[in-house]
C-alpha cells in the first residue's frame, strides 16, 4: 500500500526551515528591495537612493575599506585553512587531529561580539598577554595599534580567529571523503606529501574551497560588528562609518533615511550574488562528478 | 510597591505558547504584506514640535529609561511616590554616542508604539534629532511652569532649546575647570596658572624639571571640548535648527592647537584616553594639572584614579591674557526627555521635575554638578563637607557654571566622533593638531551636510 504523502517526515523537517527562510530571509530581502526603490513617502524613486548613497562622502572610503579587508581576509582564509586542513589530515594518523580540531573550533563558539572583545584586550599593550610582541613591533599604546592603516589586518586576524576553525573542520571532513585508494596510489607512485596535496587533494577540494570563498565573501562584505565595537572601544579611531554596513546603519538610524540604507544593502546583496555566480560558473560548482 | 525593574533585552513576562504562535504568524503576515504591498513610509517626516498634540491621557504605568548611574534617582523617586506605577528600564544612556535611543525611537516611530515616557541620556545633543523625530515633548508650553525653568543655571538648558521651545531638562553641568595636585604644586613651588600662557610655560617647565608628569590629557574624543571650546574656537556654532557655522581653522583654534602641540611634543599633555587601561596604569599617578569637566573630581580622580583625599585642588580654567570675557568648555551633562507620545504626561512631568530639582537626589546623591541652581548649592556643600578636596571647590565651579562659551553648539552630528576619526589617528601618528585642523574642518562640514544642515564656513 502506498503512503498517503510519501516522504512527509522529510517535508516536515524542510517546512520548518522554509518558514524561517521566508520570515527572516526572503521577506526582509523583499522589504529591503521595496525600500531601495521608493522614497520616504513610498513613491517609486528609481535609482535615486542608489545615487544618493554613492554621492555620500563616506561611501567611497567605505567601499575601499571593505575591499581591502576582503583581499586580506580571503587570501588568509584560503591559504591558511587549506594548509592547516592538510596538516591536520597528515596528523590524523598520529591521533592528535581530534584535539587540534576541537582547539581550532573553540574560538568559533564565542559569539562574534565576544570574540571582538577578547581581541580588544589582546591588542591593548597595557593589558595584553602578548604585550611584549606588540611592544617589539613598536606599539606602546592602544591608539597606535588600532591606527586606521592597521584595521584591515586587525579585522582579518579577528575574523580568522573566530571563523576559520569551523572551515578547518569542514575541509577536514572533505579531505576524508577523498578515497583512500587515490592517496595510496599516489604514495606508491612516489609522490611526496606536497605533490599529493598539490596534484590530488587541493584539486579535489576545489568545490569546497569555492563554497567557502562564496560564503566568506558575502560575509566579509557585511563587515559590521568588528569596526562598530572598535569605534566604541577605541575612542572612535575606527570611525562609525568604516564599513558599508555601518554606513547603511548610519543612514537608517542617524539620518533617518531607511531608503538609502536599503539601497546600500541591496548593492551588497547584488555584489554577493554576482561574485557567487562568477565563482560557480568558473569552477563548475554544480557539475556532476 | 509596584516597581518593576528589568534590563532592556531581558525577556518580558511569559505568554501562553498559543498566543505567541499567533503573534509570530501575525508578524509574519504583516511583514509579508508590508513587503509586497504599498505601505506608506514614515521616514523623513519631521515634526516641527510647534503643533504638539498630546496622546490620549489614559495614565497607566510610567516607563522610565535610565542609565546605571541614574538608576538610583528613579528608585528614590519610586520610594517617595509608591502610588506611581513605574517600569524602570536600564539602558546604556547613549554613552559614547551609541545612538541606542535614536535607533529605538526610529523603530518605535515605524511601529507607532513602544516609546518610553521619560528617558535620560548622557548626550546633550539628543534634542537635535528628538525634536525632528517628533519624540520630545515641549516642556515650556504648559507642562513645566516658567518659574521652575528659571531655576536652572544660565544657558544650562541651551542644548534643550530649539526656536525658544524647551524640549528637555538638563541633569548636570559639565563646565570645565583646572584640576591640580595641590600637594605636588606646593612641594615643587609652582603657582597654579591663571592664563593659558602661564599654563603652557608651566607645562614646558614640568617637562624639563619633572619629566613624566602631566599638565593635561588630550587623548579623548572630548579633548576639543576641553581645550578648543574653552579657547573660543568656533568649530560648530549652531545658528538655527538646521544651520551651523563651521570655522575650525580660525586664529582662536590655531592658537589653542599650537599650545596643545607644544605640550604634546613635550610629553606633558598625554595622548592617551583618561579612561584607558594604559593611562590608568602608567599616567594616573603622574598628574600635576588637568583641565577637565566638573565630573572629573568624583568620577575620575576619586573614583578611577583613587587620588588620596586632601590632594586635589580646583582652580578656574586658564584664560588667554588680555581676554576680558572668561570662557570655559563643557563635556557632556545629561538630559531628561519626556516623550511626546506619553499617555501619562502629568506623571512624566512630575518625575522629570523631581529628578532634576530635588535636593534629595540632585543635592545629596547625584554624581555630577546639578544643572538646577538650588540643588547645585546643596551638592557643593555636601562635596565641600566631605573633606576630599584640598581647597574650596565652590567658587571655581560656580563661576565656571555660568562661563560656558555659547559659540559651540550641540549639533546632530557627533563632534566627538568627528574629532576621533579625523584628528586622533593623526596625533597618534605624530602629526600636529594645527596641521590637522583643515581636515577637521572638512569632516565637520561633510558630517553636518550629511545630517541635513545648512553649513556656513568662514
Amino acid at each position: 500500500m502506498r503512503a498517503l504523502w510519501p516522504g512527509r517526515a522529510g517535508h516536515g523537517f524542510v517546512a520548518a526551515y522554509v518558514v524561517l527562510l521566508i520570515a527572516f530571509g526572503i521577506v526582509p530581502t523583499c522589504y529591503a528591495v521595496y525600500f531601495a526603490f521608493t522614497d520616504g513617502n513610498a513613491r517609486f524613486s528609481g535609482l535615486s537612493n542608489f545615487s544618493r548613497a554613492a554621492a555620500d562622502f563616506r561611501f567611497v572610503p567605505a567601499v575601499e575599506h571593505v575591499a581591502l579587508y576582503l583581499v586580506f581576509w580571503l587570501v588568509a582564509l584560503v591559504v591558511l585553512v587549506v594548509g592547516l586542513s592538510l596538516l591536520l589530515y597528515e596528523l590524523s594518523a598520529r591521533g592528535v587531529s581530534k584535539a587540534l580540531r576541537f582547539l581550532y573550533y573553540i574560538p568559533g563558539a564565542l559569539a562574534g561580539a565576544a570574540g571582538v572583545m577578547v581581541w580588544l584586550f589582546v591588542l591593548d599593550p597595557s593589558v595584553s598577554p602578548v604585550a611584549f610582541l606588540l611592544r617589539a613591533m613598536g606599539f606602546a599604546t592602544f591608539g597606535q595599534v588600532v591606527a586606521p592603516g592597521h584595521l584591515p589586518v586587525l579585522f582579518t586576524l579577528i575574523a580568522f580567529w573566530t571563523g576559520a576553525g569551523g572551515w578547518i573542520v569542514v575541509m577536514h571532513g572533505a579531505l576524508n571523503n577523498i578515497p583512500r585508494e587515490v592517496i595510496e596510489a599516489a604514495r606508491i607512485d612516489g609522490a611526496s606529501a606536497w605533490q599529493t596535496a598539490r596534484r590530488i587533494q587541493i584539486p579535489m577540494l576545489r568545490k569546497w574551497i569555492v563554497y567557502m570563498v562564496i560564503l566568506t565573501f558575502a560575509g566579509g562584505t557585511q563587515l559590521f560588528v568588528e569596526p562598530q565595537l572598535l569605534a566604541q572601544a577605541s575612542v572612535g579611531v575606527a570611525g562609525r562609518d568604516y564599513s558599508l554596513n555601518q554606513l547603511s546603519y548610519d543612514f537608517a538610524f542617524q539620518n533617518n533615511d531607511v531608503n538609502t540604507a536599503a539601497a546600500i544593502s541591496v548593492e551588497l546583496l547584488l555584489v554577493g550574488l554576482v561574485v557567487a555566480a562568477l565563482f560557480v560558473a568558473r569552477s563548475g560548482f554544480f557539475d556532476a562528478d | 510597591m509596584t516597581v518593576k525593574f528589568r534590563a532592556i533585552g531581558a525577556p518580558g513576562p511569559g505568554r501562553p505558547r498559543r498566543r505567541a504562535g499567533l503573534l509570530a504568524l501575525g508578524a509574519l503576515l504583516a511583514l509579508g504584506a508590508a513587503a509586497c504591498g504599498t505601505s506608506s513610509g514614515k521616514a523623513n517626516t519631521p515634526s516641527t514640535g510647534g503643533s504638539f498634540k498630546t496622546a490620549a491621557q489614559t495614565g497607566g504605568t510610567l516607563t522610565v529609561w535610565v542609565d546605571s548611574d541614574r538608576l538610583a534617582a528613579a528608585k528614590l523617586y519610586q520610594k517617595a511616590h509608591p502610588e506611581v506605577k513605574m517600569d524602570i528600564v536600564t539602558y546604556d544612556g547613549d554613552a559614547n554616542g551609541s545612538n541606542y535611543l535614536q535607533t529605538k525611537v526610529s523603530l518605535f516611530n515605524r511601529t507607532s508604539s513602544g516609546w518610553p515616557d521619560v528617558v535620560f541620556s548622557s548626550q546633550n545633543n539628543e534634542t537635535s534629532w528628538a525634536v525632528q523625530a517628533g519624540f520630545a515633548a515641549p516642556l515650556n508650553k504648559g507642562l513645566i511652569p516658567q518659574a521652575t525653568l528659571d531655576g536652572w543655571a544660565t544657558d544650562a538648558n541651551a542644548p534643550c532649546t530649539v526656536d525658544g521651545t524647551v524640549y528637555c531638562l538638563r541633569n548636570d553641568l559639565s563646565q570645565t575647570v583646572l584640576w591640580y595636585n595641590d600637594k605636588l604644586m606646593k612641594q615643587w613651588g609652582y603657582q597654579v596658572p591663571t592664563t593659558w600662557e602661564q599654563y603652557q610655560a608651566l607645562g614646558e617647565k614640568v617637562a624639563a624639571e619633572h619629566p613624566g608628569y602631566l599638565v593635561g590629557a588630550a587623548g579623548d574624543t572630548f579633548a576639543p571640548e576641553i581645550y578648543l571650546w574653552a579657547g573660543k574656537c568656533g568649530a560648530n556654532q549652531i545658528t538655527g535648527p538646521k544651520a551651523v557655522t563651521v570655522d575650525a581653522t580660525s586664529a582662536a583654534c590655531t592658537k589653542m592647537a599650537t599650545l596643545m602641540d607644544t605640550l604634546i611634543k613635550d610629553k606633558t599633555l598625554s595622548t592617551s584616553s583618561v579612561f584607558s587601561s594604559d593611562f590608568d596604569k602608567n599616567e594616573a599617578d603622574k598628574i600635576l594639572m588637568m583641565p577637565g569637566p566638573s565630573w572629573y573630581g568624583g568620577a575620575l580622580f576619586q573614583g578611577t584614579f583613587k587620588t588620596p583625599a586632601g590632594q586635589l585642588g580646583v582652580a578656574p580654567m586658564p584664560q588667554w591674557s588680555g581676554d576680558s570675557s572668561p570662557s570655559v568648555g563643557n563635556v557632556g551633562g545629561g538630559t531628561w526627555l519626556v516623550s511626546a507620545h506619553s499617555k501619562n504626561l502629568k506623571a512624566s512631568t512630575d518625575f522629570v521635575t523631581w529628578v532634576t530639582t530635588s535636593d534629595d537626589y540632585q543635592g545629596k546623591l547625584a554624581p555630577g554638578f546639578p544643572a538646577y541652581t538650588a540643588a547645585a548649592k546643596t551638592w557643593l556643600a555636601a562635596q565641600q563637607s566631605s573633606g576630599y578636596y584640598a581647597d574650596d571647590i565652590t567658587a571655581p565651579l560656580t563661576a565656571a557654571a555660568n562661563q560656558v562659551w555659547a559659540g559651540w553648539g550641540y549639533g546632530q552630528f557627533s563632534q566627538e566622533a568627528v574629532w576621533a576619526a579625523t584628528v586622533t589617528p593623526g596625533v597618534n601618528a605624530g602629526k600636529t593638531i594645527v596641521s590637522l585642523l583643515p581636515a577637521w574642518q572638512d569632516s565637520i562640514v561633510n558630517h553636518a551636510k550629511a545630517d541635513g544642515y545648512q553649513v556656513a564656513t568662514k
